[in-house]
């Protein structure tokens, strides 16, 4: 049933009305028929932030192309709508049919930041479903949650029914038809379901393990059930050219962030980079083939009406033959040449800059580069392996470019980082400055600071995130060594809300009381710096009886049993371990696409392999790797051919 | 060549707002392939022309748009074309937004924001009989002024609405509440459908809100936008606008 007349009148009281109304072109208009398992896709964000989504809208289009499948959307609404909601008990909705919540099958989220937990429970209640999945009927909603959080889904684990680890595509499919059969035979038994789903490659069950502890230790997360098996591998896409999704994305009536056409070009990294999970978690490298890319680029396009598409990937200036790509993109003559190319996640090197100049003809005002450490040292503990000379050739491609800004991407609080490190960031800094002054009068650089956060199956999963107080130090040492420096400005990522994540990022079972409680407390959104509340946080960990240090700061040993140990990545954990050695030893590890394995343990387990076009490491790609072609300022960078018609302005957001 | 649209906006996506609707219509040209002309400079925009902003939330079928197209395209329409303009257009707008008529007009007009002069309305206001709302319209349309103070660039500035008050009446019950029509001068400030109904009872709850038409006019006579000679700088419409 609709609730849309009952919605409508609230919408001429609450900010941006046209975040609840769908209507986008492309929404969705499902059949829920008997023997259709019903998905309400849920982000826990806003509209903006979650209506871009890949993996929401791919899910989608997967789900409702299957005769025994029907998926819609939601979001979570802004405080003003909640409040209006609670008041006239109307239950969360879809934005495509305005159907409530609870005349779906499936409520199933996105997890993209840990910060949305509270979020998430917030819509599972305002759904009308009891919030623990132990307190749920046969006939409430089935909670449901994919994405990268979910690696470590233990301090939601109450709170969720089922949990999706890897790529949606495969699995998806496979729950729909497991729920379909449950609800033609009547829903009967609720364990039943939870069963079966246990039994689906990929999905784990979380009411069906038991997590034992002893003196406040966790100890081992055990099957409690046959049809639990002791451990849950992740499911991988072999082909990304077999999923050519989505096929319609959706064009919303309203902003949003990221409001393009996007196609992703490949999953999956190998950089190594030792901070970073979605490079750990996603591989191996899937690459798009090209001509696919540029169908989807060029149909996308005249479907959407869009002028800008993303290329989007984790570093996609790695993709083979990117040039050739993004030329056939700008002078795609069904665009009448107005079409503008942005590439998120570059490299820092010049031939980015490269690339970035043959799409930004005009208005070049502002360039991204993330070296994430100040210093050498530095990088190689955390195997971002940019040299020095790699950060100032790019940075001076792009001033002699026309560019006049760039901004600098930096972590801190990373493992073995000393002061020196620190104020490494800001000799970075002012060398880049210095290099824009033989090209500018007025050059600026932004140097954005954020709170290293350990993820699961990472090397630094073993690490003691840094006290609130020891980021807040660091921020003010390098804000004080750079207050006479007014072209470098600096902004910084709130320490606070950093121990917050690091809570619930590699937190176990018994976080859920605390992200309950925060909850109970109006603790929503608290992604958002204004509506942050460390305090919320504080009162619950002391009601709950634990303490920061023990989930946040505390070194981890080897032999310790973490809480995503029951669940696998495909990585070997002695393999992440000797990465973790190897980082405090300063070691760099190469990019295994373009040298022999290592044997992380993500292609050989599942028998998988890359799937890479170029055999050959990009053109001064492969940053200081020893698979360079060339150092600094001399790589070769085989600039394309200029384009005709007139300029247009592009965007381009360099973060590697 | 300079085009003119008349298209409505009805039904959910009347919560989206002007900016939101110019933003869609970009999309829209592009994916029929009309060839818009584009601005010269450091960053070129499509040549459109909006008329008088709706507000969020109200229904109109009578919204209008001018838009510039490349004289020096191949895909120039031909007069076919733009008979059939209307339904390739409409087909591609998201539901809600449909396009009722075209017409070329002098690539000089007067802007679709000066040209026209007055906008009639129909206002639903809500949980009020219509013979209360009588007594209220007959109030406003009996006073020689109605003075209302405003912001404008952030200051108060007080002004005689009055005159901007060109027709107003019942017309009828709705369920619940009741029906009004406002025919309202749109020059040189206008007067907004908000401000009338806080004239007739500040209390009182606005429901939907519909932009029924649009006038110009034209040697003292009111033409749609779409129709009547529309080479704004001839002299007698430049007569027509200084009376």
């Amino acid at each position: 049933m609709t609730v849309w007349t009952d919605l409508e009148p609230l919408l001429a009281k609450v900010q941006k009305p046209a975040r609840y109304i769908g209507c986008e072109d492309g929404v969705y208009t499902p059949d829920h028929h008997a023997g259709a398992a019903s998905w309400l896709l849920a982000y826990p964000d806003t509209y903006e932030i979650g209506l871009p989504n890949q993996g929401l809208q791919i899910l989608a289009e997967i789900i409702n192309e299957r005769p025994d499948g029907a998926a819609e959307r939601t979001y979570a609404p802004w405080a003003d709508l909640e409040a209006l909601m609670r008041a006239t008990e109307l239950p969360l909705f879809s934005v495509d049919t305005h159907r409530a919540a609870g005349d779906f099958d499936i409520l199933a989220f996105n997890l993209s930041a840990e910060l949305t937990y509270t979020n998430l429970v917030n819509m599972v209640d305002l759904a009308g479903c009891p919030i623990r999945s132990v307190d749920r009927a046969a006939c409430d909603l089935l909670i449901g949650a994919g994405g990268h959080c979910t690696y470590n889904p233990e301090p939601i684990a109450d709170f969720l029914d089922f949990v999706v680890l890897g790529d949606g595509e495969e699995a998806v499919g496979d729950i729909t038809a497991a729920v379909a059969a449950w609800k033609q035979d009547g829903k009967g038994d609720r364990l039943e379901i939870l069963r079966t789903l246990a039994g689906i490659e990929g999905v784990y069950v979380p009411r069906l393990y038991d997590a034992v502890f002893a003196d406040g230790m966790l100890v081992e997360t055990v099957p409690n059930d046959p049809a639990a098996p002791p451990t849950i591998e992740k499911r991988t896409i072999a082909d990304l050219g077999e999923w050519p999704y989505p096929k319609a994305q959706l064009v919303p009536l309203t902003e949003v962030v990221h409001d393009r056409l996007n196609v992703e070009v490949f999953r999956g990294c190998t950089r190594g980079c030792r901070f970073c999970q979605a490079g750990m978690i996603t591989r191996p490298v899937r690459e798009r083939p090209a001509d696919q890319v540029r169908t989807m680029v060029s149909e996308g396009l005249k479907r959407t009406g869009y002028d800008e598409v993303a290329l989007t990937s984790l570093s996609t200036a790695d993709f083979s033959g990117i040039e050739q790509v993004v030329v056939d993109t700008v002078n795609d003559p069904d665009c009448g040449g107005q079409v503008s190319v942005s590439l998120p996640s570059l490299r820092v090197d010049a031939f980015t800059v490269g690339i970035a100049g043959e799409i930004q003809k005009a208005r070049r005002t502002g360039l991204t580069f993330a070296p994430e450490a100040g210093t050498w040292r530095m990088r190689q503990v955390i195997n971002k392996l940019i040299r020095e000379e790699d950060l100032y050739a790019a940075v001076r491609s792009a001033y002699s470019q026309g560019w006049r800004r760039m901004k600098l991407y930096f972590l801190t609080g990373l493992p073995t980082e000393t002061d020196e490190d620190t104020l490494g960031i800001a000799t970075l800094a002012r060398n880049c400055v210095a290099i824009g002054k033989e090209y500018h009068k007025n050059p600026s650089v932004t140097v954005s600071l954020g709170g290293f956060v350990p993820k699961p199956f990472t090397p630094f999963q073993w690490f003691g995130q840094n006290t609130r107080e020891e980021l807040s130090r660091k921020i003010y040492l390098l804000r004080d060594e750079l207050r006479r420096d007014h072209a470098v400005k600096l902004k910084w990522h709130d320490p606070k809300a950093t121990m917050a994540e690091g809570l619930v990022s590699r937190g176990d079972r018994r976080m859920a009381a605390v992200i309950e409680d925060v909850w109970r407390h109006g603790g929503t959104f608290q992604e958002w710096g204004e509506h942050f509340d460390l305090r919320l946080w504080q009162e619950a960990l002391e009601r709950a009886g634990l303490r920061e240090e023990d989930f946040v700061y505390r070194h981890r040993t080897e032999d310790e049993t973490l809480p995503w140990d029951h669940l696998s990545a495909g990585l070997h954990k002695d393999f992440l371990w000797q990465d973790w050695r190897d980082a405090l030893a300063e070691v760099g590890l190469e990019d295994c696409r373009w040298t022999p394995c290592y044997d992380c343990g993500a292609c050989t387990g599942y028998g998988i392999e890359h799937v890479v076009a170029s055999a050959v490491p990009p053109a001064g790609g492969s940053q200081g790797t020893g698979q360079d072609l060339a150092v600094g300022g001399e790589v070769p960078v085989t600039l394309l051919p200029s384009r005709t018609g007139p300029p247009k302005a592009v965007p381009v957001g360099a973060r590697s | 060549m300079r085009i003119r649209l008349r298209f409505t906006k009805t039904g959910k996506i009347r919560w989206t707002s002007h900016r939101d609707v110019a933003r869609v219509w970009e999309r829209v040209i592009r994916r029929v392939g009309l060839p818009v002309a584009y601005s010269q400079g450091f960053s070129p925009h499509p040549k459109l022309h909006f008329g008088l902003a709706l507000s969020t939330g109200h229904e109109s079928v009578a919204e209008f748009i001018d838009i510039d197209l490349d004289e020096s395209s191949p895909r120039l329409p031909s007069a076919a074309d733009l008979e059939a303009l209307p339904l390739l257009i409409s087909a591609a707008l998201p539901i809600g937004l449909d396009v009722t008529g075209c017409a070329t007009i002098a690539g000089n007009s007067t802007s679709l924001q000066q040209a026209v002069e007055s906008c009639e309305w129909d206002v639903e206001i809500r949980g009020v009989e219509p013979a209360a709302a009588a007594g209220a319209v007959d109030r406003v349309l009996a006073a020689d002024d109605l003075t209302i103070t405003r912001q404008r660039k952030g200051k108060d500035v007080t002004d005689d609405v009055r005159p901007y008050v060109l027709a107003l009446a019942v017309v009828g019950s709705t369920d619940g509440g009741t029906r009004v029509h406002a025919h309202l001068a749109t020059q040189p400030r206008g007067l907004r459908v908000s401000e009338l109904l806080a004239l007739l009872d500040p209390t009182w709850d606005e429901g939907l809100v519909r932009r029924t038409a649009q006038w110009t006019l034209i040697d003292g006579a009111r033409h749609e936008p779409l129709e009547g000679p529309v080479e704004a700088t001839s002299t007698s419409h430049a007569t027509a606008r200084a009376s």
